[in-house]
């Protein structure tokens, strides 16, 4: 696009305002959907404010949640690089979550100690996401079918494949119920802070350590650089010689690494069982939440915390409020796409005066 | 099974493909604009939503698929407005309204959840409907089955049969020769988006008023459908008649889920729901990799007449997007 002179410019200053713009478009479009419904808007705020940070204990529950929002972010900063829509992190999570019992139902009854046995298992957790990933990656590049829809597709089957093993194969004791198979013995539990705490101290080292790694690779390293140019243009990248769908299929290992651990935390930090819905929803927002940064590692950390703290804090609308707790997800929706229209709508006025729509 | 109930069956599999056809068609006519709307699946939720909650406030039947409509419009709308106008990526938001109408169907359902409401009624066409199996399996229906079989024949003749619809097509395959055939793409794009929308937006009351009744939450059992019209759009080859077997296809595999229900006590319930799912997408599978590079490539060592076989029968399969879709368009570039 050629430079023009205009009357506004692209620099900090525009960009902030028109941030800020998009962040309040969405917070009043909420604040009136709200209203409308006959409620407080600023009651329902309160509540989710209180909701997230009114008590140590609620705290640390944003923490727990940050911890698989944070790792299935860091992993899809990779392949959102590599120019692809990785959807199916959902079901890479669950997988995860999935060969992580699997190793831990192995191992438990060895004389391997416990700690030997939680590394294994998240190991193994990791090793599920990646086999997953790879899955819609193989199927994106070898037979062409759009990552979006093979991700959706492999999220039914790893819903059913999850429910099939719960109902089935790995039913409690006596009878199969939606709460999940039976709890491992709390010596296998990853340690937590304190005994009334959910809050372990090691995921919330490794998220932070992803989002590090995640850092490095994108911005420092030569693989990053070569990712970049393979999702800004792969037939260039091609001619280039960079070898274009091995670095796809690679970012989607990444991130299938990142997603296998949330589902492994998941299972051996938090529920210390598998459950139905055990990758809850962390992969969707994980999109929306790369989305809002703008695939930058710095910014992920902090929005993930955001998010997390906003979908804690809603739980207990239902109970308080009579309002359902989709709240949350709203004021997350409204925020990426009001965000999604400024930055179109701040390029449109900067770049051209000639109107056309 | 007696033949008695074969026959209820496969009529109740016409009947509850009719909301997964408006949305394919609808979906269809928006991406052979080469606009695609990714938003179908919370755009579903918030119209079966939207709908049965005006029937219930109004009492009206008319005015419930009215507001589907209207709501499947606002939010291609959105789309539209986003990409064609915005010129941002389609898929982001597009995937960003997915998840928030999704959000705000079950926030907004929230006072009306679980409430009785008003239902379509079975009109059985007289005469027709009394001729022994065909007038059960086709002729009795409600209005909204009729129209769904109605709307693939006008789908059709439209795109294939008159000027604008022609002219629809060349918007998704080749805008610039549209465009100096004197078409304005980017309005035409925006009102073929937007049409596709309320077209695709009445599969929300469609279940809400009458193939699901009532809205139950997050426990209607409709998140999914809008992917799943996604990728039967795919498979459809965006072409109506083929898009109708996708879709009469997927909703015949869901009813044999629950035929063979009983067959299979060791299948859990809840494996059996969701089996038609990762089979309609994986078909994907089938119509895409005759695209691929490497098919072609291992296909030439095969001996000239197998090679033949197999290279017709992927053609067959094979569905090729419209070349221009996702694609914004600009006059002076």
């Amino acid at each position: 696009m050629p430079f023009r002179e205009t009357a506004m410019r692209d620099d900090k200053k525009t960009r902030i305002i028109f941030g800020l713009g998009s962040v309040l478009a969405a917070l009043a479009l909420t604040t009136a959907i709200v209203a409308a419904t006959g409620n407080n808007p600023l009651q329902a705020y309160g509540n989710i404010i209180q909701g997230a940070i009114g008590s140590p204990n609620v705290a640390a529950n944003v923490l727990v949640s940050w911890v698989p929002l944070a790792l299935a972010t860091a992993g899809l900063l990779f392949t959102f690089t590599g120019g692809l829509w990785n959807i199916g992190i959902e079901g890479q999570i669950t997988l995860g979550a999935i060969f992580c019992t699997w190793a831990m139902r192995s191992l438990q009854d060895t004389a391997l100690s416990p700690g030997i046995i939680i590394a294994f298992a998240i190991a193994a957790g990791m090793l599920g996401g990646i086999f997953w990933a790879l899955l819609a990656g193989a199927l994106k590049t070898f037979g062409g079918v759009n990552e979006i829809f093979g991700g959706l597709g492999l999220n039914f089957v790893a819903t059913a494949l999850n429910l099939w093993l719960i109902f089935g194969p790995w039913k409690r004791p006596g009878v199969a119920s939606m709460s999940g198979t039976l709890p491992f013995e709390p010596e296998l539990w990853m340690p937590t802070v304190s005994a009334q705490s959910r809050l372990a101290l090691i995921p919330l080292a490794l998220a932070v350590l992803a989002l590090v790694i995640a850092f490095i690779l994108l911005r420092g390293s030569h693989f990053g650089l070569r990712l970049k140019a393979v999702g800004k243009n792969p037939k260039a990248a091609y001619l280039l010689g960079i070898p274009t769908w091995q670095h796809m299929l690679l970012s989607f290992a990444l991130c299938g690494a990142f997603a296998g651990l949330a589902g492994a935390v998941q299972v051996s930090a938090v529920y210390h069982r598998l459950i139905p819905s055990i990758s809850s929803g962390y992969g969707y927002t994980g999109l929306m939440v790369a989305m809002l940064v703008n695939f930058s590692p710095v910014f992920a950390g902090p929005v993930a915390l955001f998010f997390a703290a906003l979908s804690v804090g809603s739980i207990q609308l239902p109970i308080v409020l009579k309002l359902d707790s989709s709240l949350a997800g709203v004021i997350q929706g409204f925020l990426v796409l009001f965000v999604l229209i400024g930055n179109g709508l701040r390029l449109k006025l900067l770049g051209r005066k000639r109107g056309s729509i | 099974m007696t033949s008695d109930a074969l026959l209820f069956g496969l009529s109740g599999v016409l009947s509850s493909s009719a909301p997964i056809l408006f949305g394919v068609l609808g979906e269809t006519i928006s991406e052979r604009a080469g606009v695609s709307n990714l938003a179908m699946n919370g755009m579903i939720l918030l119209s079966a939503m939207g709908g049965f909650a005006a029937s219930l406030a109004t009492g009206s039947l008319a005015l419930g698929f009215l507001a589907g409509a209207a709501i499947g419009a606002t939010v291609a709308l959105v789309v539209a407005i986003a990409s064609i106008s915005f010129k941002q990526s389609q898929v982001a938001v597009g995937y960003v309204l997915a998840m928030l109408c999704r959000d705000l169907a079950y926030f907004l359902g929230n006072p009306i959840m679980g409430m009785p409401g008003p239902r379509l009624n079975l009109s059985p066409i007289p005469v027709l409907s009394s001729i022994p199996v065909i007038g059960t399996l086709l002729f009795r229906h409600d209005i909204i089955t009729y129209s769904s079989f109605l709307l693939i024949f006008l789908s059709w003749f439209y795109m294939e049969r008159t000027k604008p619809g022609i002219m629809l097509k060349g918007l998704g395959e080749n805008p610039r020769a549209a465009y100096v055939r004197g078409a304005n793409v980017n309005r035409l794009r925006y009102l073929y988006t937007v049409a596709g929308g309320a077209i695709a937006g009445l599969a929300g009351p469609i279940y809400s008023l009458s193939v699901k009744a009532g809205w139950k939450g997050t426990i209607s059992g409709l998140d999914g459908i809008g992917w799943i019209v996604l990728s039967i759009t795919i498979f459809g080859g965006w072409r109506p008649f083929r898009a109708a077997i996708g879709a009469y296809f997927f909703s015949l595999l869901q009813w044999m889920g629950l035929v063979l229900q009983p067959l299979m006590p060791n299948v859990p319930s809840q494996v059996l729901q969701v089996a038609p799912f990762p089979l309609m997408i994986l078909t994907l599978l089938l119509v895409n990799i005759g695209n691929a590079e490497w098919v072609e490539r291992s296909l030439s060592h095969l001996p000239e007449s197998v090679r033949r076989d197999i290279a017709k029968v992927l053609t067959a399969l094979n569905a090729t997007p419209p070349a221009a879709l996702g694609m914004p368009f600009d006059k002076d570039e």
